[in-house]
């Protein structure tokens, strides 16, 4: 391996999906930036989000960013960070308008402006009557390729400024010096030649870790190679307990059917043709939030009633259906969904069922499971997306962490639909500023001249160690425990069991080697290099699990089965301790208090969370 | 439910033996593109990408491919199967007519290795016809209208993955590099007729060049390609039209909002 190609540029950006290059535009304004990622542009999977993204603009039902804050911190079952909550929901509103300046193609209403649809948890307190709550058109979409439309749209528009990319460099390493971040290291994948950035701010928008699990939404390429790294680095990953399994993945392949099937009236049936969640969630029904529709699934399953006695249920999207249950928000405008408005509004569903499991959904139901699906956990960091060292929120200079890789925490505890790319694109934004605001402040700081040496060892230890058997085993072994042990129902003897096959499976990764020795397009190696990242950061998810001893939002434990908001209001810190132990800290909510009657008192106070 | 309705478990419960032909190049090891053969145990519900994976995770960590979500919307595998420009992962086992399948990298394109290409020339094209909205108006302060008319006016074009199936099944892109290609067309399209945007008649004017629009014969080989389902000649064909007639085909101005 020769000496490595060394490139100085301000800001690096790590990773080229939504976040990325949202900050990549705002950066690149200000400094010198690059865009370093493993895939293509328009290949990252920020593409693959379908329903929309929420912003309370009032185009069609009046709303308020005030009712997306309080949605987002229910849904979230109260361990979310306030303060950056109200960034979220404010921001979302002129982000929006950027998007479509920037020329996103909205769906419109019939007077011009920017197409609203319902989505789960999405609420307002009923006019009249605002003790109750009831679903609101807040989620802005184009057509179901929201994410896709996104991707694409920053990605012209970072065409457009000349924003430089390397396109096909895989991060492997961070240079960190006295506790600062210096640049990065990354394998060029066409040559095999390795790369130093040099750099005065770092972005982690490396994307999520869904392929820890057997059934899972995630491209392949989310290995939480971001995370993994810093995690390396003694860089902590908090709430990673917090994983959302999403209630309609395609039976078994896992691909997602959006939830926007279920926000134009989208029926979930079980085996006894009985629409279940008007038992767990009498008022919300399809329309609670995600992790109360994936265990309702598991628990029809469990009782026997899955469809044959199997392990999926229905999602029924054919206008006869709709049209029974008057499910749809157009029977209030004394409307019938017909073939063609389902086609119009959800041919990307239409399509992956069609082509995944040979079902035509205007025709036939559609068989589901929950899917993983999305991180709320992550990297730990402040509003401007700046990464935290420890519990006790002190910076690391110099990197920032943004999109799913980060947890600023705006999802707590279970994401609402459509926040994710609200996430991206605000989050992404104020990252692009502060990097440029950083660098600019900043100089140059050195860098050892033996940064990427490290690396090199780790890919020629890689190449040297003989296959003791195929790595690709011991990704399976993972996934399936994961998914067994650490899914959507937990228990402390289940845990057990997945930290200690956790553990004997990241031995048997260090003794295996792999095959492919070449140097151009090694694949077999970066993925072996991927597997490596999803046990560490499995690791540190089995252990946060254990940790929480109590039920909250996706984090359900069998053996606590309620909330515990004496002992467990608050986020989990994981870091790594030696080898194969994590230590665990926890970091207090960040809760806003308002004045009422001459008491403080909290803004947003706990509530039983019911759908 | 009594209606009778499909059994998704039924894809996954039998197997068959597939004879997988697949085009191998490695530049560190061999001087020319030759063929190998593999076995593999398939599932009907399995993808081409499923069968592929099994064959480079179990038989042969060596081969080269790119790979990402799966599912038909990142672009990553396209390749050329049986002949078809497809995605893998958007072509199941139980679709195969045979139990033979050829796979080879997509054509018009450098390889790298095995099934990877340089994308590199396909994206120069891209990038050549101002794929980006150009509105020099200052911005409102809320977003700018468009009715539903105007919106569905360039769906079509939105719809495109980069995935260079289209581009990387035209004949005249095979005799001449130089052509911007039918994805090409389809991102300009976009804006072409997008309401809000300002910079149609510069668009039409790179179009308008020796390696512009003027290179497509019409083969249709392009939408037979599209693994979205674009009418790519379609697109093609109304960006001629606009060239020769001067006008842009838009919805009516009685459409358009104040």
């Amino acid at each position: 391996m020769s000496t490595p190609t060394y490139h100085r540029f301000e800001t690096i950006i790590v990773g080229s999906g939504g976040a990325g290059l949202m900050a990549a535009l705002h950066s690149s304004k200000e400094v010198g930036t690059a865009v370093v990622s493993k895939l293509y542009p328009m290949r990252s999977h920020t593409g693959a989000a379908a329903g929309g993204i929420a912003a309370a603009l009032s185009n069609i039902e009046e709303d308020s960013w005030e009712n997306h804050a309080y949605d987002t911190i229910k849904g979230g079952d109260y361990v979310v960070d306030q303060t950056p909550v109200e960034i979220l929901c404010r921001e979302a509103v002129e982000c929006i308008y950027d998007l479509e300046h920037m020329g996103l193609p909205f769906d419109r209403t019939p007077d011009g402006r920017i197409s609203q649809r319902r989505f789960g948890g999405h609420t307002r307190p009923v006019p009249g009557n605002p003790s109750k709550r009831e679903p609101v058109m807040r989620s802005c979409h184009a057509a179901d390729r929201t994410g896709h439309m996104i991707l694409q749209t920053l990605y012209q528009q970072c065409i457009k400024q000349g924003v430089t990319f390397f396109d096909e460099y895989h991060m492997l390493d961070l240079i960190m010096v006295e506790g600062e971040c210096r640049g990065i290291v990354a394998i060029e994948i066409a040559t095999g030649r390795l790369h130093v950035f040099h750099a005065k701010s770092v972005l982690l928008a490396t994307g999520g870790f869904g392929r820890m699990f057997k059934v899972s939404s995630n491209a392949f390429a989310l290995t939480g190679d971001g995370p993994a790294i810093a995690y390396r680095h003694g860089i902590p990953v908090e709430d990673m307990e917090f994983y959302q399994f999403h209630p309609t993945g395609i039976y078994r392949l896992g691909v997602l059917l959006t939830e926007g099937c279920r926000g134009d009236g989208g029926i979930m049936f079980n085996g006894k043709g009985e629409r279940f969640m008007e038992t767990y969630a009498p008022n919300m029904k399809e329309l609670a939030s995600r992790d109360v529709c994936s265990r309702s699934i598991y628990q029809e399953v469990r009782a026997g009633r899955g469809v044959s006695g199997k392990d999926f249920v229905y999602l029924d999207i054919r206008p006869s259906t709709i049209n029974k249950y008057k499910s749809s928000p157009i029977h209030r405008d004394g409307l019938e969904v017909d073939d063609h408005f389902i086609e119009s509004r959800l041919s990307e569903s239409l399509e992956l069922s069609r082509t995944y499991l040979g079902i035509d959904p205007l025709k036939e139901p559609m068989p589901i499971q929950p899917t993983a699906h999305y991180a709320m956990g992550g990297t730990p960091t402040d509003f401007d997306t700046r990464v935290f060292r420890n519990a006790a929120g002190e910076v690391v200079p110099g990197l920032y962490a943004a999109g799913e890789t980060a947890c600023v925490s705006v999802h707590g505890a279970n994401r609402l639909g459509t926040n994710s790319l609200v996430d991206l694109v605000v989050f992404g934004r104020r990252a692009g500023k502060a990097m440029a605001q950083y660098a600019k402040s900043h100089d140059f700081k050195e860098i050892p001249k033996d940064a990427a040496v490290p690396t090199k060892k780790m890919i020629e230890g890689a190449l040297a160690k003989p296959r003791t058997e195929p790595w690709v085993r011991i990704r399976d072994e993972l996934q399936t425990v994961m998914m067994d042990d650490c899914g959507v129902y937990r228990t402390a003897e289940g845990l057990a069991n997945a930290r200690q096959s956790v553990a004997s499976l990241k031995k048997r990764y260090e003794l295996t080697g792999i095959q492919d020795k070449g140097t151009i397009f090694n694949t077999g190696l970066l993925e072996y290099l991927e597997l490596g990242c999803l046990i560490d950061l499995a690791a540190a998810t089995v252990a946060s699990a254990e940790s929480r001893k109590e039920s909250r939002g996706a984090h359900s434990r069998e053996d606590f089965p309620d909330r515990d908001d004496v002992k467990h209001f608050n986020h989990t810190f994981a870091t790594k301790d030696g080898d194969f132990d994590v230590k665990i800290d926890t970091r207090a909510v960040d809760v806003i208090y308002i004045e009422k009657d001459g008491q403080q008192v909290p803004k947003y106070p706990l509530e039983v969370r019911k759908y | 439910m009594s209606e009778e309705l499909t059994d998704p478990t039924k894809g996954y419960l039998s197997t068959r033996i597939l004879t997988v032909q697949l085009k191998r190049y490695d530049p560190e090891k061999d001087r020319e593109p030759h063929w190998q053969e593999f076995k593999v145990e398939a599932r009907p519900i399995d993808r081409v990408l499923d069968v592929l994976m099994k064959v480079k995770w179990d038989q042969d960590d060596t081969i080269g491919l790119r790979k990402s979500c799966g599912q038909g919307i990142c672009g990553s595998d396209a390749m050329r199967i049986n002949g078809q420009n497809n995605l893998a992962c958007k072509m199941l086992v139980q679709n195969l007519k045979s139990d033979k399948i050829t796979v080879e990298p997509i054509l018009g394109l450098p390889v790298i290795k095995d099934l990877i290409v340089d994308m590199k020339p396909f994206f120069d094209h891209y990038k050549s016809i101002m794929p980006f909205l150009v509105n020099t108006d200052p911005a409102p302060t809320t977003e700018r209208l468009q009715t539903p008319a105007q919106r569905e006016r360039f769906d079509e074009g939105t719809k495109c993955i980069l995935c260079a199936c289209c581009t990387t099944a035209c004949p005249p892109f095979w005799g001449n590099r130089e052509y911007v290609g039918p994805a090409a067309i389809v991102n300009a399209h976009r804006f072409i007729f997008d309401s809000r945007d300002q910079a149609a008649s510069e668009r039409l004017e790179i179009l308008n060049d020796a390696e512009g629009v003027w290179r497509c014969r019409t083969v249709f080989n392009c939408t037979s390609a599209c693994p979205r389902g674009i009418k790519v000649t379609q697109l093609i064909s109304e960006v001629k039209r606009a060239l020769i007639t001067g006008v842009l085909d838009m919805p009516q101005e009685a459409e358009v909002l104040a």
